[in-house]
């Protein structure tokens, strides 16, 4: 089997045997990491670009080291924003870094819909490394492979995101995601963080953090940007720890198997207390293990041998 | 040349006078000399007849020459997107005779010297051009324009188009100095403080896509304030491109209880939805941004039941400068001209407007809201119309746009009718080439 596809420009367009062959592949390529060569032929001689528009240190070391694992040449392109603002369009950086022939543009943009318009204008592979508040693919499948690497299975779960869904790229991915795999995904967080027809993605909404996380398995709790505070968004952040941050005593109503995740970086004190974030039911450093190698499987799967031998 | 022309056999319809017969019309001296029913004409009308030139709109629609009382020419300041020209050529190719350009050019159009440069282009452009005056200082919202010497130079209205007039007071007496100018007030209605960063309509498919929305509510609460202040002043508001359900509502209220208060919608608002937007095309990207199918709706209800009285294009060349871009930072607005009567008369199509109803919105209904002496076919009138083929059909072509810039969601799209023929005080400025 391979993936339809030849890019990755969100979750939505996979289907829950694309994801499952994409979680299935990874755990292979985990092995790799745990080496002593941390390193396999697999993709020599392909050159993949990481082309980020907004900063990242996580994403895109982890995109870096997956495609360094795979023998392939990883070039980074950090671009500021007002270098674009200067005239050049989208589709006129599209084509020239394709006129250098790489097999595969990995992108950021704080723009939702950049990725897909790169697609548009080049031939190789785009995968999607975040687009403002709409996806982040390789986000959602490294959150699902540690899930289910813990659980040993995603249908029937119970998954509470809780935060600031409305400017989430992580929040769409996964409840898409995480739904498509057949758990049950609630969100909750202050109503001016839940934007509306959030429910068509395939989630329902909860009043409050306690009703959210009611027997819930996994628990994902989202980075709030701490410039929502004072804004219309939020009065303030200590009010938010209060009613949305998670600490010992949510928890509780948690399941007594719970998992809890988070995309990173970490605010502690305010979404999420330092003690449950270094607590036994925290996947948080699992979750970046498993980031290289979801990167590394979603490499192999589009650059590598299968889909076009397939075709 | 001769100096008579008769446009024969053609189905003649003017809603202004109710008129919808296959007629002759005689035009003489860049008016129309008379208009005789084909069937008890007995004039000779054959080619040869010396001085008289002859156009067979047998099978055809002739209309007055359409009115477009909202489009950009981008003249001047930005004539790599359109120029009063080029617009004008395209307005011709779409069956308009009569176009109003907006005041957001570089420099604004905001004192005599640019209405004047204006006007001295459309002395050559092939369709009569009136340019809309802005109503404050550069679009800055702070203090009014000389609207009396504007209008002298040639404004026939007022208008912030593209930037609302978010100070209430300033709206207050905008309005009641141009009552008493004699000329509209055109408002965009958008409270900037609900519009924030967003780029598209606030719904299920803003959030789907990730990108920020705008609520109706910013349209509609900024609509109904300038009712409110209409209301009080006594003064002409024509509210510009509405897109919402609560839009068309206020509106209607306001006309059951006689305040002084017109209305256009835009062809895109009533044929497209935010669905539009998926896959981040920004052609489907305009300000207001298209809504949901219940918008649509009641868009089309209020046009039906004249509540919103006219179609006006908000025609708004872009360059792929522009659009080729990010969708959060690309330009709002779509070339609407030459699509716009195809895409009227698809309601027509689909029995939810009738061809009447149709063609007053796009000639009388426009021109009797700024007060324009066209968008009829009478003895005496200008010769100002508009021949159409409703039965053709046809594609949507990039290639084929007379408009300089070609940001439309259409291309590629198929259209039923299409402009044949527009002549403008007697002259043919357009014939179809296909």
């Amino acid at each position: 089997m391979s993936l339809t596809n030849k890019n990755l420009l969100g979750i939505e367009s996979l289907s829950a045997e694309e994801i499952l062959l994409i979680l299935d592949t990874a755990e292979n390529f985990k092995e790799v990491s745990a080496r002593e060569i941390k390193k396999v032929p697999t993709l020599r001689g392909k050159t993949i670009i990481n082309l980020f528009y907004e900063p990242s240190t996580r994403t895109r070391t982890s995109f870096e080291i997956a495609a360094k694992r795979m023998s392939a040449d990883a070039i980074n392109i950090s671009v500021s924003a007002s270098s674009t603002v200067k005239g050049e369009t989208i589709k006129d950086t599209a084509r020239n870094l394709e006129a250098m022939k790489p097999d595969c543009i990995v992108v950021r943009h704080a723009s939702a819909g950049t990725p897909d318009m790169l697609a548009k204008y080049v031939d190789c592979t785009v995968i999607n490394a975040g687009d403002g508040a709409h996806e982040h693919p390789s986000q959602a499948l490294l959150d699902l492979m540690t899930v289910k690497e813990c659980k040993g299975h995603i249908d029937g779960l119970k998954v509470a995101i809780i935060g600031d869904i409305t400017h989430s790229r992580v929040a769409r991915s996964n409840i898409i995601g995480f739904s498509k795999l057949g758990a049950s995904v609630v969100v909750t967080g202050p109503r001016t963080l839940i934007p509306v027809g959030i429910e068509e993605l395939g989630c329902t909404v909860a009043k409050d953090t306690v009703s959210a996380i009611k027997g819930a398995d996994v628990i994902m709790m989202l980075r709030i940007q701490l410039e929502r505070q004072g804004d219309s968004f939020l009065p303030s952040l200590r009010e938010y720890a209060t009613l949305w941050g998670l600490d010992k005593d949510k928890l509780k109503a948690a399941a007594d198997d719970v998992v809890i995740l988070h995309p990173g970086p970490i605010n502690r004190g305010v979404e999420i207390s330092s003690d449950v974030a270094d607590g036994e039911y925290s996947l948080i450093l699992e979750q970046v293990t498993n980031g290289v190698a979801v990167r590394m499987a979603l490499f192999y799967l589009l650059l590598g041998g299968p889909r076009e031998s397939s075709e | 040349m001769a100096n008579r022309l008769v446009i024969k056999n053609g189905r003649v319809l003017d809603p202004s006078t109710g008129l919808d017969e296959v007629s002759n019309i005689y035009i003489m001296g860049g008016r129309v000399a008379s208009i005789k029913a084909s069937a008890s004409d007995d004039s000779p009308l054959e080619e040869g007849v010396e001085g008289l030139d002859i156009i067979d709109a047998t099978g055809k629609l002739v209309t007055p020459g359409l009115v477009d009382i909202h489009t950009h020419l981008r003249e001047p300041g930005f004539e790599y997107k359109e120029t009063v020209q080029s617009g004008s050529q395209a307005a011709a190719a779409g069956g308009f005779t009569t176009i109003l350009c907006m005041a957001n050019t570089e420099p604004v159009n905001d004192n005599q010297s640019v209405t004047r440069y204006i006007t001295n282009k459309a002395e050559s452009a092939p369709v009569h051009v009136y340019p809309i005056g802005a109503v404050s200082v550069g679009l800055k919202g702070k203090c009014l324009t000389e609207m009396g010497e504007l209008k002298e130079a040639g404004c026939v209205a007022f208008s912030d188009d593209g930037m609302p007039v978010q100070d209430s007071g300033l709206m207050r007496r905008a309005l009641e100095y141009s009552a008493g100018v004699g000329a509209a007030v055109i408002t965009h209605a958008e409270e900037p403080e609900l519009v924030r960063d967003g780029v598209m309509n606030e719904g299920a498919v803003s959030t789907r896509l990730g990108l920020p929305g705008i609520p109706n509510a910013a349209e509609d609460s900024m609509i109904a304030r300038d009712i409110m202040l209409a209301e009080l002043t006594g003064g002409h508001l024509h509210v510009a491109h509405v897109s919402t359900r609560g839009g068309v509502e206020l509106v209607r209220a306001a006309r059951t209880r006689g305040v002084n208060v017109t209305a256009e919608v835009a062809p895109h608002h009533i044929t497209l939805t935010d669905s539009s937007v998926e896959g981040y095309d920004t052609d489907a990207k305009m300000n207001p941004p298209l809504r949901s199918s219940a918008d649509v709706d009641a868009l089309i209800d209020g046009l039906a039941d004249g509540t919103i009285g006219s179609v006006a294009t908000d025609h708004a060349p872009h360059s792929v400068i522009e659009k080729d871009v990010e969708f959060a930072t690309a330009a709002n607005g779509i070339i609407g001209l030459e699509t716009a009567f195809s895409l009227v008369y698809g309601l027509v199509l689909d029995g939810k407007l009738t061809l009447a109803r149709a063609v007053e919105a796009m000639t009388a209904s426009p021109a009797k809201a700024i007060g324009l002496n066209c968008g009829f076919l009478r003895v005496g009138g200008p010769a100002d119309i508009a021949i159409i083929d409703l039965g053709a059909e046809w594609t949507v072509e990039a290639d084929k746009i007379v408009s300089k810039s070609k940001n439309s969601p259409y291309i590629g799209a198929k259209m039923k009718a299409r402009v044949e023929r527009t002549i403008v005080g007697g002259k043919t400025v357009f014939t179809l080439s296909e």
